[in-house]
């Protein structure tokens, strides 16, 4: 019982660091230029495919693929943040909604056109498979790794934004624009590289995900709420506030499907919808 | 609009001749009666996101569910007995503007991006509990073994569609005057005036919260009518009623056509049915292609809809000649 207790929290907590690296990015966005935009799981879906694409097509091994998530994804978001994105930074958000709306709409079709409706195959590395006997519990050799992963990039994400000089500039940007420019911080420069990084990290989500979200061309549609949910419980323009949410997440909708499967994903909604109406500005609230 | 004072409850020349291209499509189209009721429902539904999004400025990504509600209420009536469509209609409205009334108190709180994520949730949890609760709903597979009696006792819901379509017809109609009525009353001032400046209605007096919860509640009750006449007239209610894809459409549908006219929606929706049933008779997934970048396209260059380019080109054309 306990360790079964123990085998779904570790579920829980490798599934919430996904949902982690992908929302994050989001967070910035919507923390950095108040931008509401539903299409991130694009971004992320562009990064599953080009991991599988790499891996079917050109042969690459798994570990190789995923730098290659992260850059593909990365430039497309420069690209669309350059073209589209930033004449929409001061719409409303209604029109914000829209029009990433439009994007998902889009990116579904187009995938379905070049790829096919079906779910998309990957192939693990011989040590990420099977089980790892750590204390007595059998855990899943690919969720360790797959926290691993996450510690690492919440780490390096910290040092970035708390002890370089672009992360200081993201920080002045946050918290206030005008004065950011006003002192000679390329404001737009910061928001073009955080969206990139943001692409990035969720194509880098996207490709670690395909063995345990699948990958397919409704992707950015079917996990879209998840992660709004991570940004808007944990609070938008931290880092700190969706880690802690996408993990919360993570443990009750596993907990949730795996004790009272009968009720299905109707758990993590009103999870959700308790988190808003206790916490409205996110756990970690950032007040302006 | 006079310069002060209410605005004036009276039908404009333009508004009479719109309402007589709907009775005129019921003689020319007799072919396409079925698809010309659902146009009227739809256009019916999108009138109650107006209410919320186009004069009170809530983005609510959940409608489905309001409608959901009020078509699974009709259905299930229908189907235990109760077969007399406009005691359903009634009581489908009512039950969805019952919910509306419950969740509205957790919409109006929080700011775009929570009223978003709440009725995106409020939505999902609709949906889920139809889903897994199968043996009332059906689940998946849908309702079915609705058996609608005869309106009045005399007119029967045929194959050929004429008794749905006058029947959408009329009720969309009262609908609308009653809409119409109510956004140029104070209260449907005093909407406007939250849509331009919430900040400052409590200034002049008005209780923000209480009149969001009001109108949130009047657009779930429409959409819950609009929801029990799709049931009724189809006899069927399938479970993606309540869906998400529902309320985005929706939200098109709307915008597309423009927001905080009224007849905004009427007009996207009849547009986007009929594009619709054009273009996804082609290829399915092209039709979702050609969707988002439609959404795209508006969002970027034609802000307002349908509707706000027309009356700008009115504009400019009135302004030329003078």
């Amino acid at each position: 019982m306990i360790g079964n207790f123990i085998g779904v929290l570790f579920d829980g907590i490798a599934y919430g660091s996904l949902l982690f690296v992908i929302s994050i990015g989001l967070s910035v966005t919507m923390g950095l230029m108040n931008f509401v935009n539903l299409a991130h799981g694009a971004f992320a879906m562009v990064g599953g495919y080009a991991c599988v694409l790499a891996m079917t097509r050109l042969g690459v091994p798994f570990l190789a693929t995923l730098p290659i998530a992260f850059v593909v994804s990365a430039a497309a978001g420069i690209v669309l943040e350059r073209t589209l994105y930033r004449r929409l930074y001061r719409a409303t958000h209604l029109d914000q909604v829209l029009f990433s709306i439009g994007l998902v709409f889009m990116s579904i079709a187009a995938t379905t056109y070049f790829f096919g409706p079906q779910q998309q195959p990957v192939q693990l590395p011989a040590f990420l498979r099977g089980q790892v006997h750590v204390l007595g519990i059998d855990l899943g050799a690919y969720r360790l790794f797959l926290i691993g992963i996450v510690v690492a990039i919440t780490i390096a994400l910290t040092l970035l934004i708390e002890r370089t000089r672009f992360g200081a500039e993201i920080r002045a940007s946050v918290d206030n624009q005008q004065a950011s420019a006003g002192l000679g911080i390329n404001v737009y420069r910061v928001f073009s590289l955080t969206f990139a990084l943001g692409s990035g990290l969720a194509g880098l989500g996207g490709g670690l995900g395909i063995d345990v979200l699948g990958l397919d061309p409704t992707f950015p549609l079917k996990y879209m709420v998840y992660f709004l949910l991570v940004v808007a419980v944990g609070g938008a323009g931290t880092v700190k506030g969706p880690l802690f949410a996408a993990l919360i997440l993570g443990v009750f909708d596993v907990a949730g499907k795996y004790y009272v499967p009968q009720v299905g994903s109707f758990i993590i909604y009103v999870v959700m919808v308790v988190m808003l109406i206790v916490f409205p500005r996110g756990l970690v609230g950032r007040h302006a | 609009m006079s310069a002060a004072g209410l605005p004036t409850q009276r039908w404009s020349k333009l508004e009479i001749a719109f309402w007589l291209i709907p009775i005129a499509a019921f003689f020319a189209f007799p072919k396409y009666l079925t698809l010309g009721s659902q146009i009227l429902i739809t256009a019916l539904f999108a009138l109650s996101l107006d209410l919320i999004l186009g004069y009170a400025r809530i983005i609510s990504l959940g409608q489905a569910a309001f409608f959901g509600l009020g078509a699974y209420t009709a259905g299930l009536l229908a189907k235990y007995g109760w077969g007399e469509p406009l005691s359903g209609l009634v009581l489908g409205g009512l039950v969805a503007s019952l919910a509306g009334l419950v969740t509205s108190f957790l919409v109006v709180r929080g700011q775009d991006l929570t009223r978003l994520m709440v009725t995106l949730g409020i939505g999902l949890m609709f949906y889920e509990a139809a889903n897994q609760a199968t043996s009332i709903t059906g689940g998946v597979d849908g309702l079915s073994g609705v058996v609608m009696g005869k309106l009045f006792g005399v007119f029967s819901f045929g194959m050929d569609g004429r008794t749905a379509y006058v029947y959408s017809l009329v009720v969309l109609f009262i609908v609308f005057c009653c809409a119409r009525t109510l956004v140029r009353s104070p209260f449907g001032l005093s909407l406007r005036g939250i849509r331009e400046g919430e900040k400052r209605m409590p200034a002049i007096g008005a209780s923000v919260p209480r009149k969001l919860v009001a109108v949130y509640t009047i657009g779930a009750g429409i959409a819950g009518i609009a929801g029990a006449l799709l049931a009724q007239t189809t006899q069927f209610v399938g479970i993606d009623s309540l869906g998400f894809p529902r309320s985005a459409d929706l939200m098109i549908m709307l915008v597309l056509g423009g927001t905080g006219y009224l007849y905004g929606g009427i007009i996207g929706a009849a547009v986007f049915m009929l594009m619709q049933d054009y273009l996804s008779n082609l290829n399915p997934v092209y039709w979702q292609f050609w969707l988002g970048l439609l959404l795209v396209i508006i969002v970027l260059f034609a802000r307002g809809g349908l509707l706000g380019g027309l009356i700008a080109l009115r504009q400019r054309l009135a302004s030329r000649w003078e």
